[in-house]
């Protein structure tokens, strides 16, 4: 019975955000104020009805109806209840099920939080998110619907993933998801300036915190998911240029230049087209990583086992939807005026250099991305693009990228000397160079690569710290009476220095070893031993385990003990798992895992040492708080009542 | 017994994330080389190396019996003194280009390894336009102060980046 | 400025239409790089008699397909009707045992038929990779000179068959 509830919900869903996408739009063009305000109360039924269906479907999940095929495909009754509930985003059908709901919140919340946008604006931006909805629904409920029964129902399910049976599956898919949709509301408000030809500061304004969030979400997603392969996989690998991943990525790259084309937009009124032009890019790439992971044109083992013809739809949807914004912006974009004036040593063009660097960036994943699929196309013979080509390539981006982030806070807007900036910068420049060519030096051998890496990240954190300190003198009264935005700009910037001193520090000297190892045996590595003590079997919820002891000591003092895991999950899916045992500092991890069990007791084990990898984690999350900084600042947040009509009597110019 | 390995980063870039989604674990049991030159190639080329059934894997975070079998005629090779050149060309003979994570340098893929350059260069441009247009601005005739968002040129303008580029 | 949209209208044209190319191939499907070279190098022993040895000199004189085949591999099992039904229509085919135990090996070919002329029995898998050989079951046409002519990989069906290896044989056999 739910699980008809559930489609039934889904269908009126899509009722709903086809009154949301066409009557807040017709209205805006006819100026018909009833059809305008249509658009809060749709967006709020429209989340209600999605809300029902995926409570369906979570029921049927903690209820183990198997009778729905999707639940049967991705679950089962020995998975603990809290991952039952997870589970529902485990596969295809759930998975959009969960972006589907997360683009009717997101909807409610523009609704909740519009009372200081013009009412057409409002109109405009809720009516495209009803549109991009339509998109989503009709997909699901045409190709991939996630309440299809199963007759006859088994009596046991598949289940889920064991790799997926994971803390990180509870985090990594909604923020990830957070973030891809987020990007749906930047872009619904670039078209709403395009359709209604009010491109100004204003729209800026209005628009960044919902597109900073967006970007905070799709940083926290990433990084969870980078984070989560690390510890989960048992390889110490975080990043492996997947297509998947890079699907990810890539939005990322050009949400971060939408924010900073955002900051200018708002503050001087220039690169309006670009600022526009990205959102439509930004989120053309979350719909073509949807179109990559489910639709079966390339192979990652991150990909939904999904099918072409569903390809055939979403491909349909992007070519559509991307073609109109392009369509639109061609025909309103040239009416936009240049906005203010700046000098070619400027704050603007440090921007804009960053945000080209960013664009080419995403390019360059984009182009590494699809190349293989393009020589396959043209019958020119299949090849295989990995991390060997994406590093040698990505890296002499990221540097000048970093210098950028180092001076560009320190120029000027509109017009600067260089001289002026070399005076305010040299300090950091020269103390970051000698710490980058020195501090490799602790480690084994010294690299040109790593310095040079460590040379830059160290510049923009001196840069952020001499700010500081002359801004605050470090007093915390004064550090206090910082604005958010500004604050959370300089701990954002910081959080990328760290992770760039973390990858640098990781891939230059990190140690790895297999070792062949009998109970009481020891091994050293990076003046660590490593002593094996055997194991012994462990019993969890839905699997047996084999349950190894590793005791490390330094020096002869012990410091930790490690428990890898090898786990036999007893469902259908009951290949062997690799569960690894970290121990976590802030300047290095130590990590164990199990390989394959060898005669009288000995076992395959692998250790690492990874120095400074916390620092990655350290960085994604100063990125993500920084940007929360910056999105709660209150010249957001404040409507002055009598400014909304004056502003949107002002706002009647292009 | 001590063996401690360190990689420059250079070889690290080249070869060394190892994140991958198999389950499983240690693929390479301690294995014996006569120099650590030889196990720094090893190690390198079981991480280049694709594993031809899998979804998107190297050989050395594989778990199938190919990948095992191929990470075993790469060791047999590099102890008995083969080059990387003479591995990789050992592999690509019977399973084609698609085996490299690295891709060969051929006509074909010429767009693939210049591409970025070229996009740096269409980058560069874009700047000297956008900077040239603004010193155009600036000697125009002083008029009154411009409000931010009204036009000041004649001819439509539009920055626009080309998608994706 | 209308150059510069009309460069992007054709960029995210040609994004798209690659994309709608590339839902029509497969991408797990690799070329054989052995097409148009001579039959590589290998020897194993005949499945049935230990003593004597199988080469690539075995694939020579006559149109041969190999077929990599074992008894653990379920798909191989789908295309052995249309293997034997080959073989009565007179083509010579010589089987590659991959990776397999004897006994098994046996087993499958008793109840099941057996299409082979010859049949290797590869248990380390080294021919196999000779072959470039990276799943079961794997369909090669080798000319009378011994040249690698074909690959199929997957089970063989009626339109492979019909469309693409009888007539590749027929023109084999006359040249």
């Amino acid at each position: 019975m739910l699980p008809e509830i559930g489609q039934f919900a889904l269908a009126l869903a899509l009722a709903l955000a086809l009154v949301q996408g066409v009557v807040p739009l017709a209205g805006a063009a006819r100026h018909h104020v009833a059809w305008m305000s249509s658009a809060r109360y749709a967006a709020f039924a429209q989340f209600l009805m999605v809300a029902i269906a995926y409570g369906c479907l979570t029921a049927a999940f903690i209820n183990n109806d198997f009778s729905v095929q999707y639940v049967a495909g991705n679950s089962n009754t020995l998975l603990p209840l809290y991952y039952r509930i997870t589970a529902v985003w485990g596969g295809h059908e759930g998975s959009l099920l969960l972006w589907v709901l997360m683009l009717a919140g997101w909807g409610v919340a523009v609704a909740t939080f519009s009372r200081n946008l013009p009412l057409d604006m409002a109109a405009r931006v809720l009516g495209v998110l009803g549109l991009v909805s339509v998109g989503f629904l009709s997909f699901m409920i045409f190709t991939s619907n996630p309440f299809v029964r199963l007759f006859p129902a088994p009596v046991e399910g598949y289940d889920l993933n064991p790799m997926l049976q994971d803390p990180g599956m509870i985090y990594h898919p909604p923020l990830l998801y957070m973030g891809y949709v987020g990007f749906s509301v930047a872009f619904a408000f670039a078209i709403a300036a395009l359709l209604s030809g009010r491109l100004d500061a204003a729209w800026a304004r209005w628009s960044r915190p919902w597109t900073t969030i967006a970007w905070v979400s799709l940083t926290c997603g990433i990084g969870l998911g980078s984070w989560w392969a690390y510890y989960e996989l048992g390889w110490g690998g975080w990043w492996f240029w997947d297509p998947v991943e890079n699907a990810s990525f890539m939005p990322w790259l050009t949400g971060t230049a939408l924010i900073h084309s955002l900051a200018v937009t708002e503050k001087r009124g220039t690169f309006r087209n670009w600022t526009v032009m990205l959102a439509i890019i930004t989120f053309g790439l979350t719909l073509l990583g949807a179109f990559l992971v489910r639709s079966g044109v390339i192979t990652s083992v991150h990909a939904f086992a999904t099918d072409p013809e569903r390809g055939v739809f979403i491909l349909a949807f992007f070519a559509v939807t991307i073609g109109l914004s392009l369509a639109l912006y061609a025909w309103r974009a040239p009416q936009v005026g240049l906005g203010g004036r700046f000098a070619a040593w400027s704050r603007e063009t440090m921007l804009l250099l960053n945000n080209i660097l960013l664009v080419i960036a995403a390019a360059v994943v984009l182009l590494g991305t699809i190349y293989p699929l393009a020589m396959d196309a043209l019958g020119a013979g299949k090849i295989s693009v990995g991390p060997p080509y994406f590093d040698s390539v990505f890296a002499p981006l990221m540097l000048p990228l970093a210098a950028l982030i180092a001076i560009g806070p320190l120029v000027r807007w509109k017009q600067d000397q260089p001289v002026r900036t070399w005076q305010r910068t040299r300090l950091a420049v020269i103390a970051a160079a000698a710490a980058g060519a020195v501090w490799p030096l602790f480690y084994a051998n010294w690299s040109p690569l790593v310095s040079l890496g460590l040379f830059v990240a160290l510049w923009i954190v001196l840069a952020i710290g001499l700010e500081l300190q002359e801004r605050t003198r470090f007093a915390p009264t004064a550090l206090a009476s910082l604005k958010p935005a500004y604050l959370g700009m300089h701990v954002a910037h910081l959080g990328l220095a760290l992770l760039m001193i973390g990858v640098a520090m990781v891939k230059g000297y990190e140690v790895e070893k297999d070792v062949r190892l009998s109970p009481g045996e020891t091994v050293e590595v990076a003046g660590y031993a490593f002593t094996f003590r055997g194991t012994i079997p462990q019993r969890g919820p839905n699997y047996m385990a084999d349950r190894g002891t590793v005791e490390v000591a330094r020096g002869g003092t012990p410091v930790t003990t490690l428990y890898p895991e090898k786990r036999t999950y007893a469902s259908k899916r009951g290949m062997p798992m690799t569960k690894a045992s970290l121990d976590r500092g802030v300047l290095r991890d130590l990590y164990a895992s199990l390989g394959d069990p060898l005669d009288k007791g000995a076992w395959v084990i692998r250790i690492y040492y990874k120095p400074y990898i916390s620092w990655l984690w350290a960085g994604c999350i100063l990125m993500a708080l920084g940007g929360l900084l910056a999105a709660s600042d209150r010249r957001y947040r404040v409507a002055v009542p009598g400014k909304q009509a004056a502003g949107a009597m002002a706002l009647g110019r292009t | 017994m001590r063996r401690h390995f360190t990689r420059t980063l250079r070889g690290a870039l080249a070869a060394l994330l190892l994140a991958g989604a198999a389950s499983a674990a240690a693929n390479t049991a301690l294995l014996e080389f006569d120099n650590p030159e030889q196990e720094s190639l090893y190690q390198g080329l079981v991480r280049e190396l694709r594993c031809t059934v899998c979804q998107n894997q190297n050989l050395l975070d594989s778990n199938s019996s190919l990948a095992q079998d191929l990470r075993e005629k790469v060791y047999d090779q590099v102890r008995n003194g083969a080059t990387r050149e003479a591995v990789i060309d050992f592999m690509v003979s019977r399973y084609g280009d698609f085996v490299l994570y690295r891709p060969p340098l051929k006509a074909e893929t010429m767009l693939l390894w210049f591409g970025p350059l070229l996009f740096l260069l269409c980058g560069g441009a874009v700047l000297a336009y956008v900077l040239r247009q603004q010193k155009n601005r600036a000697l125009e005739p002083i008029a009154a102060p411009e409000p931010p968002a009204a036009q000041t040129d004649p001819k439509p303008n539009r920055k626009k980046r080309r998608r994706g580029k | 400025m209308v150059m510069r949209l009309a460069i992007s209208g054709v960029v995210f044209a040609l994004l798209v239409g690659l994309f709608w190319v590339g839902l029509g191939l497969n991408p797990r499907e690799l070329p054989s790089p052995l097409v148009g070279r001579p039959a590589p190098a290998f020897q194993i022993p005949d499945l049935f008699d230990p003593e004597r040895q199988v080469s690539q000199a075995d694939l020579r004189n006559r149109v041969t397909l190999l077929n990599v085949w074992a008894s653990w591999c379920t798909s191989c099992r789908a295309e052995h009707r249309h293997l034997l039904a080959l073989r009565r229509q007179g083509v010579r085919i010589v089987g590659l045992n991959y990776k397999d135990d004897r006994a098994a090996a046996f087993g499958y070919l008793e109840s099941g038929g057996n299409p082979y002329e010859i049949v290797g029995f590869d248990q380390s898998g080294n021919a196999g990779i000779e072959w470039g050989v990276y799943g079961t079951p794997e369909t090669f046409v080798i000319d009378r000179q011994g040249v690698v002519r074909y690959k199929h990989v997957g089970p063989l069906n009626e339109v492979v068959i019909r469309d693409e290896l009888l007539p590749l044989i027929t023109e084999l056999e006359r040249s």
